[in-house]
């Protein structure tokens, strides 16, 4: 198992450097110049052209690739054009709230979304199945905007319960934080549950079908043992490869989600920094997703295995 | 499904027979057939019902709350939001449905090509995924709208494109889990050929989960739309769909409530209806169940 | 931010909120600020902050007269060519460095010559800065330039501690040091900006704030539930679709003034092949499309009644305002007229539209009048980054765009239509407008300037290379327990005087 782990880790090499040649070459494909797009109202063509050769943009992609390479793996990632900060501080600044946020959500998803899939699966074709499957899918189709909106202005203006937006870290004010990141983290939770609870809810219908569960019925086994440890043991595949992917459908929720309250997250890093064409920022922010999809498809596998143990040969 | 040979599709023949029939025999199945049709046969007849121009602006009536005259109310700049919704239905459907298929066709084979056969083909097309999913939709999209224009196709193939990765991992993930049950391992051991060890055995379980996924992905691939139509792909203004009057009506939450309420209730029910559709596939193409 | 700085700025903040006098003021900005280096930032909400952060030689009034900030007086040789103005004796740098005339020409210079600096353009008239005393300089000009005042009102007259701009380089923006009323304490990208009061500061008895916190909060809804929330006691940038709410929300004050910019249709004339078109050629089709559009209607259906329509660089209310030509009414038969001599029925343009909700209200309703007229316009969403280089290419055929204002008019319309200009992207060149244009900027009679401005704009009223549409108010919502704000028409958050109520 080890060294299945190091082998993953080794071929996650040639993924970042796929990403990062995906991401150059971008560069040259998207409409719009890194420099003009900062210039702002003034645009001095001779101050232009001074920084186009300063942050070595006339070079060819080819050489600007290579020198960012050189950089990375010193862990060097270079400057925000926009702000002048090194972008491996912006990040390290950005990732714990964008943590804390999916955690949060991934809390709200998990609490809502498994145990209303496993009721609706038990429970299938009855009222309480209509309204798990209801309420899960609104969860869905309300766009996170609205919700959003929604809340701040009940909770935040009209009973004044929680602040309306805005940002504390967790070790500076636990409390604090908790209460700004309430409302952003059930915005974002609610879709990701309905698409947990859907997922679980197929999964365990498929489950309660197989002949196994049959068999633990015909022998007596009480309901809940033979739903929680025969059924949902084995419904838990596909919700384990879902969860891997909804950190994917979490990241760009935070993006919209972040907006709204105003979290100084990874989402409005990235959206800034693709709007501004600052680069640097964007490859730095596009290598650390694609680690974190790289950690978080590991595990799931590594998780298959060990809920399937006779998939090991399959990896 | 022609080019299945002898044996199998016989046996693929008779079942989808049968699937059919507990399809029909499934109420519920059958209403979300029919709310999805609904909105297909309005999206379809727009442009023949006695409705008005859905961009026919008014400066006197702007942001007016429902009415005889303007049965959903009207918007920003006075158009009757009824006839824009009608004529929404369309971009939206397409931006939904279409989007999906294109995920789909693309994702399965993909994942099944990956789950099955495993090894350095796997690795491959797991890391290309695993790129695509780093990649920001957001940047995907502008390049798309530079370089192929603003179109609603094209805001389709971003759409798609962007959720393929969903359905490759489902799939390889359904894949994996199934090929070492002992009916496959013995399907394989008595010489059966790869096609037809994934066909008869392989893809039936490769379906529920692809289904669920499927009709969930409709609701955020109409939701997405707007947002690239606002980037410049999509359905361009003054034409509508449900996701850019959402968008717009963002800026009125408070003033004019109704704008949002609409597209939204709208959205609800399609995806209502397209997941008791799925549902009801669901059931009737599981050959466990009877 | 080194560790030492961190503890005492941790300190300072520590002891700050732990007085129960401490009076806190929190601002709602609509974007995060770039860099906080007055000679490399390019923002608008970035002058905000410094507007409290970096005081200027000169400062306006309300009116745009020219009033001492750090200038106590100036006047000007008889050629043009020298301004001559008395320093601001007593004036420290936040880190203690006196503010003196080695300051001033240390400022100008690096304003000049640091190679990222964004404002070298608006300086260039300057050849030479002179210390003439401790307390005096002389500025020596090319030739006679009006707007250098208007200049140095701005960034290009914002001074920073020589001393700190020394040490820090390039990286001045991440501890910016000034000398305005506040200095600065911590900034958290997209978060927040805290400022705190400067004890030493010349006029630090009309500035009542301990603390002033900006907060930028993009979406404008949520921006003014945290102000209805208490979250925040001011915000600049009210959604004019706000506007009527908060007028009648009592514990809220309402406050706008008309600005400084303008927002308009770009018509590419000449640049690139692009430009090589019916409507970019034959200025009747543009004069069409202007006469069919309802100005007044924008105004009310779009901003509430809150802009105020324009057809030239500077809004009606500006006294640059030439009266001879007044906003036009809609005419549509007289647009399908023109049409006609240009002998054409209908025809077909594209206009790219940046990609915010309010823009695109407002040009789906443009495209709904010039439909009448004979017009069938296309909008094409462009998010900025993508517009600005499809302007600057020309690769465009028509393009809205804005522009956030100057002081003086010069800096409304001289780049945008002169030959050489800068911005120019529509490349409308006309040697007689060329000349006018540039002998209103040598002449500080404003008369004369008048006059010239006039003759500019009966050619610019034909030629429409630049559709002016509107002129956008800048609105503020404020809680009600805020007394003396005063709104300035260049958008700007000017804090003397300004109180909490107990």
């Amino acid at each position: 198992m080890l060294s299945y782990i190091g082998r993953r880790l080794l071929i996650a090499i040639p993924t970042l450097i796929i990403v990062s040649i995906f991401v150059f070459s971008l560069q040259k494909i998207l409409p719009g110049d890194p420099v003009l797009a900062m210039a702002g109202e003034d645009r001095n063509p001779e101050t232009l052209e001074y920084l186009r050769e300063k942050y070595r943009l006339n070079d060819p992609v080819i050489h600007q690739y290579f020198y960012w390479i050189g950089g990375a793996l010193q862990g060097d990632l270079g400057i925000s054009l926009r702000t002048n900060q090194p972008v491996t501080q912006l990040i390290a600044a950005k990732l714990p709230v964008t943590i804390q946020l999916a955690i949060m959500s991934m809390i709200f998803a998990f609490a809502i979304g498994i145990p209303m899939g496993i009721l609706s699966a038990v429970k299938k074709g009855t009222v309480l199945d209509y309204v798990a499957n209801i309420v899960a899918l609104s969860g869905l189709s309300i766009p996170n905007f609205w919700l959003g909106i929604m809340l701040i202005l009940l909770v935040s203006v009209n009973l004044g319960w929680l602040p309306a937006s805005g940002y504390e870290p967790f070790f500076r004010d636990p409390i604090r934080s908790l209460e700004t990141m309430i409302m952003p983290a059930f915005v974002l939770g609610t879709a990701l549950a309905a698409t947990l609870m859907r997922h679980t809810r197929s999964a365990m219908l498929g489950v309660l079908q197989a002949d196994y569960v049959r068999t633990a019925r015909a022998k007596g086994l009480s309901e809940k043992a033979v739903i929680l440890k025969h059924t949902f043991r084995n419904a838990v595949l596909p919700i384990v490869t879902l969860s891997a992917l909804l950190f994917g459908e979490l990241l760009a929720g935070a993006v919209l989600t972040e907006q709204i309250f105003t979290i100084p997250g990874f989402g409005k890093l990235i959206v800034d920094a693709v709007f501004n064409r600052d680069y640097a920022v964007v490859q730095g922010v596009v290598l650390c997703t694609a680690i974190g999809f790289i950690l978080m498809n590991l595990v799931a596998d590594v998780l298959y295995v060990l809920l399937n143990p006779r998939m090991r040969q399959a990896l | 499904m022609t080019v299945i040979p002898e044996t199998g599709a016989e046996t693929l023949g008779r079942q989808e027979s049968r699937a059919w029939k507990k399809l029909k025999s499934n109420k519920i199945a059958i209403f979300g057939f029919a709310m999805v049709m609904f909105f297909i046969v309005i999206a379809v007849l727009a442009p023949v019902l006695p409705i008005a121009d859905p961009n026919a602006t008014s400066w006197t009536a702007i942001r007016q709350p429902p009415s005889a005259a303007h049965w959903l109310g009207t918007d920003e700049i006075g158009r009757d939001i009824f006839s824009r919704m009608i004529w929404g239905a369309q971009a939206s459907l397409l931006a939904g449905v279409v989007s999906v298929a294109i995920a789909v066709t693309l994702g399965v084979p993909f994942g099944l090509i990956s789950g099955y056969f495993g090894g350095w083909t796997d690795q491959i097309i797991q890391r290309m995924t695993d790129a695509l999913l780093a990649m920001p939709f957001l940047i995907l999209a502008i390049a798309l709208a530079a370089f192929l224009g603003p179109s609603l196709t094209n805001a389709m193939i971003a759409i798609g494109l962007s959720a393929m990765p969903i359905f490759i991992r489902l799939t390889r993930g359904q894949v994996l889990a199934v090929k070492t049950e002992d009916y496959v391992e013995g399907a394989r051991a008595i010489g059966l050929s790869h096609g037809k060890i994934i066909r008869r055995y392989i893809l039936p379980n490769v379906f529920p989960p692809i289904l669920v996924q499927a009709t969930l992905t409709v609701a955020t691939a109409i939701i997405a739309e707007a947002s690239l139509s606002f980037l410049g792909l999509g359905q361009q203004p003054p034409s509508p769909s449900w996701g850019s009057m959402l968008n717009t009506a963002k800026n009125f939450l408070s003033q004019a409530p109704w704008m949002a309420l609409w597209p939204g209730i709208a959205i609800f029910m399609v995806v209502i209806g397209f997941n008791l559709l799925g549902d009801g596939l669901r059931d009737a193409l599981d050959p466990r169940e009877n | 931010m080194t560790l030492k700085r961190l503890m005492a700025t941790l300190l300072a903040s520590a002891a700050l909120t732990g007085s129960a006098m401490a009076v806190d003021l929190r601002i709602g900005l609509q974007e995060d600020p770039d860099v906080l280096d007055p000679d490399q930032s390019r923002t608008f909400v970035g002058r905000i902050v410094y507007t409290s952060l970096c005081d200027k030689l000169v400062d306006i009034t309300p009116d745009l007269e020219y009033v001492p900030q750090l200038a106590t007086e100036w006047s000007w040789s008889e050629d043009g060519r020298q301004l001559t103005m008395q320093l601001r004796e007593g004036a420290t740098f936040h880190d203690g460095t006196p503010f003196n005339a080695e300051a001033v020409v240390a400022n100008i210079d690096r304003s000049q010559n640091l190679p990222e600096s964004r404002r070298q353009s608006e300086l260039a008239s300057v050849t030479g800065v002179e210390a003439t005393g401790e307390y005096e300089v002389v500025f020596t000009l090319e030739a006679p330039d009006a707007t250098l005042l208007a200049q140095l009102s701005d960034r290009a007259g914002m001074m920073i501690s020589p001393t700190a701009a020394e040490e820090a380089g390039l990286d001045f923006g991440n501890n910016p040091v000034c000398s305005g009323p506040y200095q600065f304490v911590e900034r958290v990208q997209q978060d927040r900006i805290v400022l705190e009061k400067f004890a030493d500061y010349w006029n630090a008895d009309n500035y009542h704030f301990d603390r002033v916190t900006y907060l930028p909060i993009p979406d404008t809804t949520v921006r003014l539930a945290n102000l209805q929330a208490g979250d925040l006691d001011m915000l600049e940038r009210l959604a004019p679709s706000d506007a009527p709410a908060v007028q009648q929300d009592e514990s809220l004050i309402y406050e706008d003034i008309v600005g400084l910019g303008y927002q308009g249709i770009t018509v590419n004339i000449d640049n690139g092949p692009n430009g090589d078109n019916p409507f970019g050629n034959e200025a009747k089709l543009r004069q069409a499309f202007s006469l069919a559009i309802d100005r007044n209607a924008i105004n009310e259906v779009v901003f509430q009644g809150t802009a105020s329509p324009g057809n030239q660089h500077v809004p009606p209310s500006s006294p640059w305002y030439v009266q001879d030509f007044p906003v036009p009414e809609r005419d549509v038969e007289a647009a399908r007229a023109l049409l006609e001599e240009a002998g054409v029925d209908r025809m077909a343009v594209e206009a790219q539209v940046p990609n915010n909700p309010v823009q695109q209200q407002m040009m789906q309703m443009v495209q709904a009048m010039v439909a009448e007229a004979g017009f069938d316009l296309s909008l094409k969403a462009t998010e900025f980054a993508s517009m600005l280089s499809a302007q600057t290419a020309g690769d465009y055929q028509l393009s809205q765009v804005g522009w956030s204002g100057r002081t003086d008019p010069d800096g409304n319309i001289h780049q945008f239509v002169t030959c050489e200009g800068g911005i120019n992207d529509s490349k409308y060149c006309n040697e007689e407008v060329d000349r006018l244009l540039n002998a209103a900027r040598e002449t500080n009679e404003m008369e004369e300037r008048k006059a010239l401005y006039a003759e500019a704009q009966a050619i610019l009223n034909e030629d429409l290379p630049i559709i002016y549409l509107y002129h956008p108010s800048w609105i503020w919502a404020l809680d009600n327990t805020i007394e003396g704000f005063v709104a300035y028409p260049d958008g700007m958050i000017r804090l003397e005087n300004v109180t909490m109520a107990e």
